[in-house]
């Protein structure tokens, strides 16, 4: 078959529709991202054009609910990135020591990979006990997944290297439980992390917290988009609290970088000023 | 024709490539090119460094919402896909791998063609996988320019042999004369 363009028009049209029936807002998303989405939903889902599919998402619950899943972004992994994680014990855990208790926001969490490495990290530290871990995604499919915390066992080799590499101080295997294909991750990393259905695009500051993490989401956004979300995590942030980007995610360009020292460069780890 | 930019992909074999086609283009070469190769995603930037002492040219890696200069030659960084919007800035994703790979040569081709139309250049060098024929076909297929490497030239003949089975390329040289091909485009085009 030869390859068809969609035009921008059928694109923003459809995103038009899945916000006003849905409330799900793509449409300050990076375009060739969303383009790129919308042509293989398009090639596997046997509609002759962009309008056709956008009639069927309105009509058909099922399908737009799988349109949302190629819309999101769900692909992650536990300690992704070592050595920033290695910073986040070494630069980081020492500030939040000095709280008597902390909250944690993890913006984007997806299937909660980066939840649960975080827990390891607050457990091995001591300070899982007086910690909240608010981990939210708009993906309530991703968020099913992170909330039974049950992984594949493929993926274990990488993460005990990438848990090694981020200076883990045990076993890895000590922090779930393998049951034939998969892991269970242990009860006691789930007790203190409260799963809920946030969007970063459509909905605003729900609690002031030490430190929020959002890796990964941003690259997915447009300018104007990506300073919004930053005035939300600003707004969200105490004054000294800390602000974790995705190791190409930078603030520098933020209308926010004067509000914000730098604890890690390289690791994209930024602390609020006082 | 006024080629605007340049996309290549190249996978094993790609550090020698490179160090020839970035070391011989002139200092006044203006067409940006846009580079994505196959490495571990734990790579660090000593690669590029290395590029860019040989190179005449600016070699960096791709920042996302960068805006493409011309002069400039651009690395997709590891662990990343490299998208071109319309504006002709760089978008970076997480998103699964394609054909086993993150940076993918068929996203940064495909995004590319979408991005430039018949104003883009595609390049498939050596490489021991078929990632990037899909790209070439859709930069083909929107008008643009395909050169691929001369599969009895390259490390590993795979890649280029794929893209050939799947496209009508314009050119099927070695590295040395997409070299001369390039620089002779591009003096045209002032």
């Amino acid at each position: 078959m030869r390859y068809k363009d969609i035009s921008d028009i059928e694109i923003s049209s459809l995103l038009e529709a899945i916000y006003d029936t849905y409330g799900y807002d793509f449409r300050e998303y990076s375009q060739a991202h969303i383009r790129r989405r919308i042509t293989n939903r398009l090639s596997v889902s046997g509609f002759e054009n962009v309008a056709q599919m956008q009639s069927h998402v309105l009509n058909d619950e099922t399908f737009a609910s799988e349109l949302l899943q190629d819309l999101s972004i769900t692909v992650t992994e536990m300690f992704r990135d070592p050595t920033f994680y290695r910073s986040l014990r070494d630069n980081v855990m020492p500030v939040l020591k000095t709280y008597p208790f902390i909250k944690i926001w993890h913006a984007g969490c997806a299937s909660g990979e980066e939840a649960y490495s975080m827990a390891i990290l607050l457990q091995e530290e001591g300070l899982y006990d007086r910690t909240t871990i608010y981990a939210t995604d708009f993906n309530q499919l991703a968020l099913n997944r992170a909330k039974d915390g049950i992984f594949s066992n493929k993926m274990i080799k990488e993460y005990t290297s990438n848990y090694q590499l981020a200076g883990g101080k045990e076993s890895f295997s000590r922090y779930y439980t393998s049951n034939y294909d998969n892991v269970i991750m242990n009860q006691s990393l789930k007790k203190n992390i409260v799963w809920a259905n946030h969007n970063l695009v459509t909905d605003s500051v729900f609690a002031e917290v030490n430190l929020i993490l959002c890796r990964n989401v941003l690259i997915y956004f447009e300018k104007n988009l990506q300073n919004k979300v930053q005035t939300l995590f600003y707004n969200s942030l105490i004054n000294g609290g800390v602000l974790c980007l995705g190791s190409k995610e930078s603030l520098r360009f933020s209308d926010l970088y004067d509000q914000y020292s730098e604890i890690d460069t390289k690791q994209r780890i930024y602390k609020k000023k006082y | 024709m006024q080629y605007k930019a340049i996309v290549v992909g190249v996978s094993s074999g790609g550090m020698n490539a490179l160090k020839i086609i970035c070391s011989a283009l002139p200092v006044d070469f203006n067409i940006p090119i846009i580079i994505v190769q196959h490495l571990s995603a734990h790579s660090d930037s000593f690669w590029i460094k290395l590029l860019n002492e040989k190179s005449h040219l600016f070699v960096k890696e791709a920042d996302e919402k960068e805006k493409i200069k011309k002069g400039t030659i651009y690395i997709a960084p590891p662990n990343y896909h490299l998208l071109i919007e319309k504006d002709k800035t760089f978008s970076l994703t997480i998103d699964e791998r394609v054909n086993f790979a993150r940076p993918s040569i068929d996203v940064l081709f495909e995004s590319a063609a979408e991005a430039y139309r018949n104003k883009l250049i595609g390049i498939v060098l050596t490489g021991s996988n078929s990632d990037g024929t899909k790209g070439i076909k859709r930069i083909k297929d929107c008008g643009g320019l395909a050169i691929i490497q001369d599969p009895t030239t390259a490390d590993s003949e795979y890649m280029p042999k794929s893209a050939i089975a799947a496209i009508v390329p314009d050119y099927i040289i070695s590295l040395e004369e997409i070299v001369e091909l390039l620089i002779k485009i591009d003096q045209e085009k002032r």
